[in-house]
């Protein structure tokens, strides 16, 4: 008897997704002066919309227009009505979820099941979050006082398009800044949905301003002489060009970058809810999360139980098409990003590494990756200290508890961690030793308004979330 | 005042003992190893005393011995900690007179008004003893989740900062830019005031004499503008202060910071005689959020992971 699931795949036409897109820029949807370029479906490889792009024009144009919404209407206003505006649009972020995720999946490439059940709810809970900050913010712990700082020029990453549009958005427009972002290249399309959001919610012209396109676009933005306040999200290579070059301007920024996790599991760990979290740690979102548990380190005396459990549980999981609801595993974001994914894992290959992957068809469109597994690793092996940003997991084990840490610690980024175990002072005392933002104990890739989130070390500086994410966009003004 | 620092010519029988001063690394006091000094001169341009001279080497040798001290400083109870921040002030109040001669004739003030200045930065001292046991409570806390799982963050401190000392407030603001870092639990190479280097150095004689572990806090003399980019750029440093960089200097060091994604304090230009806020407390802190989920035992009907 055949027991696999029925397809159920999700109705493409929810999305409404239009033939073509414009940047929003004084809360006016209008061509960029650049050429049009596609936005395409990673699931399948085809083009889903055209998207005119920006140029460093009309950067300046949206600048110009945060400038004056922040001069003339959202800088005065006071912080109940700029809480008001930001209920609504939580609200109609809420009322058009269905829609956002099935832009968001056709878009990214991510299964259906997580931007309809993360990213799109998480997304609106940012904003709802920080609606309520917006005439608090003297109790934030910042000085009795803080004050805006004007217009934050943001550049987001394709991996969570619209959770990382409102993690930006909402803290800034809390604090009372105006905002100019812009989305990724490949995935603008939720963002732009999103500025119909704003309109509908009457939220004043320029006060959210997108503009389109690649790189050139986002280093005009950063660079703007008109921006007070930078925030990435992004590769740390690019992360610590911005700052270079903001260096000696007096902008304030914050950096969110990579990240290359460990998720350690000991021996008394709960071994199957542990193999869920690895799992989750390194397959959500196929992989391309900056907080992603890449590195597994097994406790040695279980390590080859717990890797047969894994193994058994990896061949379970469904990769495939990104819009049935009964995938785990969707597209790869890009071919290009299939192609460093790649390399990394040739790369592993050829330093010694022992590759694993489950039986698995891959569609014959698209971009697509297996779920991987590479054991037999070192720590002086890319695969255990490059961000690989992909469904790809190396195995590393330890003995003791301190060569645990040592080994999580060993690495330039320093963004999250995972722990498994029953002891709850051991989950205590490694939660202290872990040099990381977010240490998830017994769990892993939570993530909720009302908690920091940020790294520590190479993976950059600022928090998003809490009151620590608040103080990005104020001036404490309390030296 | 004088008299103290620079050997005056037989008064009678005596002929006074004329002080070397040192740098402060690792909770000892060697000279530079490049065997360079360089004189140091009275608001008046009177001769004073020699100072060390510091490197790049001397430099590095500050940051290993900073990182070193880092664990056990960070690890430290923070009552402990506050405990040691105390007794700086107490050995402060101490030496207040020669500290104050020191100040009087570094920034040509009379000995009424750095008698003042000192009074303040042992008030400074105080005021951050205090934080120490605080900045978790007000800065970090219980985070309300919406999902069963128990989250909180809480502040921890960077790691090894390297800061640069005002140039010319040198003791108030040398205290103010070192006590915020020190009581946050991290590890500080500063680079004194070059012109007025000498109450860093009997300040760093004071710390010697404080309880405070060797390498939380070394004091370099010499040129921040030779020594300092080595510290910006160096890949065991966490985070600068640049309180006391020129705008050009501040640039430059900033760019050098980026290769490490180093955090940059750089603050606009500040009265120290005013009470602090907190934004020195927080420029050096870390927000951890750590989760653990609360439905393990089914008692909260959530996920059991």
């Amino acid at each position: 008897m055949d027991w696999q699931y029925a397809s159920a795949p999700e109705n493409a036409s929810i999305g409404r997704v239009k033939p073509r897109y414009q940047p929003f820029i004084d809360g006016v949807f209008a061509d960029g002066s650049g050429a049009d370029a596609p936005t395409i479906n990673p699931g399948t490889g085809e083009t889903l919309a055209q998207v005119s792009q920006s140029s460093v024009a009309d950067v300046d144009r949206a600048v110009g227009a945060a400038r004056a919404a922040y001069t003339d209407v959202w800088g005065p206003m006071s912080g109940t009505e700029r809480g008001k505006y930001l209920f609504r649009i939580a609200r109609a972020v809420a009322e058009r979820s269905r829609e956002l995720a099935v832009v968001e999946t056709l878009d990214n490439g991510k299964p259906i099941r997580e931007s309809r059940d993360v990213d799109i709810p998480t997304a609106a809970a940012h904003f709802f979050y920080h609606a309520g900050w917006a005439d608090k913010l003297e109790h934030a712990g910042l000085g009795p006082s803080p004050q805006p700082l004007g217009v934050a020029g943001q550049v987001i990453p394709w991996n969570f398009p619209l959770l990382m549009a409102a993690w930006k958005i909402a803290p800034a427009l809390a604090a009372g800044n105006t905002v100019v972002i812009k989305p990724a290249e490949t995935t603008p399309l939720s963002l732009l949905v999103l500025a119909e959001i704003f309109a509908d919610a009457g939220l004043p012209p320029g006060v959210v301003n997108i503009v389109t396109g690649a790189g050139d676009v986002g280093e005009a933005l950063v660079n703007h002489r008109d921006v007070d306040k930078v925030a990435f999200t992004g590769s740390t290579e690019v992360g610590k060009r911005i700052q270079s070059s903001l260096a000696g301007t007096g902008r304030r920024l914050t950096l969110e970058l990579g990240g290359k996790a460990a998720n350690i599991v000991f021996d008394d760990a709960p071994i199957d809810q542990a193999v869920e979290g690895i799992v989750n740690g390194i397959f959500f979102n196929q992989g391309h999360v900056c907080c992603a548990g890449s590195r597994l380190l097994v406790q040695e005396s279980i390590a080859e139980e717990f890797l047969d459990k894994l193994k058994a549980r990896m061949a379970t999981l469904r990769l495939g098409d990104p819009m049935d609801k009964n995938t785990d595993i969707g597209a790869i974001n890009s071919a290009e990003q299939l192609a460093r994914v790649t390399a990394l894992a040739d790369v592993g290959d050829a330093e010694g590494a022992q590759r694993w992957s489950p039986p698995c068809v891959l569609p014959d469109r698209g971009f697509w990756f297996p779920p991987t597994i590479f054991t037999e690793v070192s720590q002086a092996m890319r695969i255990s200290r490059d961000e690989i940003f992909g469904p790809v997991l190396a195995v590393l084990t330890f003995r003791t508890p301190e060569e645990a840490v040592a080994k999580a610690n060993n690495s330039p980024y320093g963004l999250s961690a995972g722990v498994w175990t029953e002891k709850g002072s051991r989950i205590l005392g490694m939660a202290g030793a872990l040099r990381a933002g977010v240490v998830w104990a017994n769990t892993f890739n939570r993530f909720d308004p009302a908690a920091a989130f940020g790294g520590y070390k190479e993976s950059g500086f600022g928090r998003e979330g809490g009151r620590a994410g608040l103080a990005a966009y104020l001036d404490s003004g309390d030296y | 005042m004088v008299d103290q620092q620079q050997p005056e010519p037989s008064t009678g029988s005596r002929l006074a003992v004329a002080k070397t001063y040192k740098l402060y690394l690792g909770g000892k006091f060697p000279r530079s190893e490049s065997g360079r000094t360089y004189p140091v001169f009275d608001s008046a341009g009177g001769f004073l005393a020699n100072a060390a001279q510091g490197s790049r080497k001397d430099a590095r040798d500050a940051v290993s011995a900073a990182r070193k001290a880092f664990a056990g400083w960070s690890g430290a109870t923070a009552y402990n900690r506050g405990q040691v921040v105390y007794r700086i002030a107490e050995m402060l109040e101490g030496r207040r007179a020669d500290v104050a001669e020191v100040v009087a004739a570094g920034e040509g003030v009379d000995v009424a008004a750095a008698r003042n200045t000192v009074d303040l930065a042992v008030d400074r001292l105080v005021h951050y003893a205090g934080w120490t046991d605080k900045v978790a409570t007000v800065f970090g806390g219980a985070n309300p989740v919406a999902g069963p799982f128990f989250a909180f963050s809480v502040p921890e401190p960077t790691g090894v900062v390297a800061a640069v000392a005002p140039r010319d407030d040198s003791l108030l603001g040398l205290v103010s830019v070192l006590a915020p870092i020190v009581s946050t639990g991290n590890s500080v190479v500063v680079v004194a005031s070059q012109t007025r280097p000498l109450p860093a150095i009997v300040l760093g004689e004071i710390l010697a004499t404080s309880d405070v572990p060797g390498g939380v806090v070394n004091i370099l003399t010499g040129s921040p503008a030779e020594m300092f980019p080595w510290l910006a750029r160096h890949g065991d440093v966490n985070a600068l202060d640049l309180t006391g960089a020129d705008p050009d200097q501040r640039g430059s060091w900033e760019r050098d910071a980026a290769g490490t994604v180093k955090r940059v304090f750089s603050p606009p230009p500040t009265d120290f005689t005013r009470s602090p806020g907190t934004a020195r407390l927080r420029a050096f802190l870390e927000t951890k959020s750590v989760w653990h989920p609360t439905g393990s035992l089914s008692l909260s009907g959530g996920s059991s992971y």
